[in-house]
């Protein structure tokens, strides 16, 4: 069952989130930015990490400690080289842990 | 497709694993979620086919909980997605050259996940790795949403707890090695951090509008302070 108002929503939430992703790919197509410009495009993706960590990861759980441990465990083994993947099964493997105890 | 593209392809896949860990439980949540606000199965798999925005699809169901109205629901929507403008225009200047057709069709799988995972690539990236990617994060999260309705649970609690991590972890390993490299992307990180984590604790900006504010200020402070540093050099030497 579809109801016609929730499938004409939907189309509207699809529209208005597509438009800023597609967007600048049009708009910017085969167009040297000025340089500050670039250079700040290029910073957006460290900047955006920093900014969807924090203060997100502390609000996972309503226990504050599960983000505190979960992105610490998470940090150090960044920090010693593993991979991606190998840093997100760590830290879900360490909470698994702490809340076995807690 | 060439060979060529074929194992970028494959490699955006194996990309978007990390992706897709993080999405499931999301997702399955997502379903369940769906089905005791009363959408049906098709309109809860066509949102998530539809829309691939997770924060503004939960918040969805909380406002037609609330009776609110359609209309108002898009313009949330909008404001809540608006931040990927930012990362599409970051990732715009990152692609390979490439037909605008193929770019339109990637671009609709830009979320903040895909992106990070797609932005911290070393070189060029191709389209091939930007299908591979965005295809996988797209498959875990429409069949996690359909499978969440369907069995109407989620995961088991202490995995789903812990799994809540998956995300803010995936961040992290794509960040840290960054960091080491450059003390800018510390500083850019961090700074971030800072507005972000400010902003939101002063109801200042809604959440959608903080990472947005938080991410533009950083990256245009710091790069406005290495011009700065990098002139002082120049007129140092003459």
């Amino acid at each position: 069952m579809l109801s016609k108002e929730i499938v004409m929503m939907i189309i509207g939430m699809g529209i208005v989130t597509f438009i800023p992703r597609m967007l600048p790919f049009i708009m910017f197509r085969g167009k040297e930015l000025p340089a500050f410009l670039q250079g700040v495009l290029k910073n957006v993706p460290y900047a955006t990490l920093g900014a969807l960590i924090f203060p997100a990861v502390f609000y996972i759980q309503e226990d504050i400690w599960y983000g505190v441990i979960g992105a610490g465990a998470a940090f150090i083994a960044a920090f010693l080289g593993a991979n991606v993947i190998v840093v997100v099964m760590g830290s879900i493997a360490v909470l698994s842990a702490y809340s076995l105890f807690f | 497709m060439t060979i060529d593209q074929g194992t970028r392809f494959k490699k955006g896949c194996q990309a978007g694993i990390s992706i897709a860990i993080g999405y499931v439980p999301i997702a399955l949540t997502f379903g369940l979620i769906a089905k005791t606000t009363g959408l049906s199965l098709g309109e809860t798999v066509m949102m998530s086919m539809i829309v691939f925005a997770g924060a503004s699809q939960y918040m969805s169901l909380s406002l037609l909980a609330l009776g609110t109205g359609a209309f108002e629901i898009v313009l949330t929507t909008f404001i809540v997605n608006i931040r990927h403008f930012l990362m599409s225009a970051s990732l715009n200047e990152k692609v390979e050259p490439d037909r605008t057709i193929n770019r339109v069709i990637y671009s609709f799988g830009i979320t903040d996940e895909t992106f990070s995972v797609a932005a911290i690539q070393p070189g060029k990236l191709t389209t091939g790795f930007m299908f591979g990617l965005n295809l996988t994060a797209y498959l875990s999260w429409v069949i996690g949403s359909g499978v969440g309705f369907a069995i109407g649970a989620g995961l088991p609690q202490t995995l789903q707890q812990s799994m809540s991590i998956a995300l803010y972890a995936m961040f992290i390993g794509l960040l840290v090695p960054s960091m080491k490299k450059s003390v800018k992307v510390v500083f850019l990180a961090a700074l971030a951090a800072c507005f972000n984590i400010i902003f939101t604790m002063t109801n200042f900006l809604s959440s959608g509008w903080a990472i947005v504010v938080a991410t533009l200020l950083s990256a245009v402070l710091v790069e406005w302070v290495e011009g700065i540093k990098k002139k002082g050099q120049v007129s140092n030497v003459e």
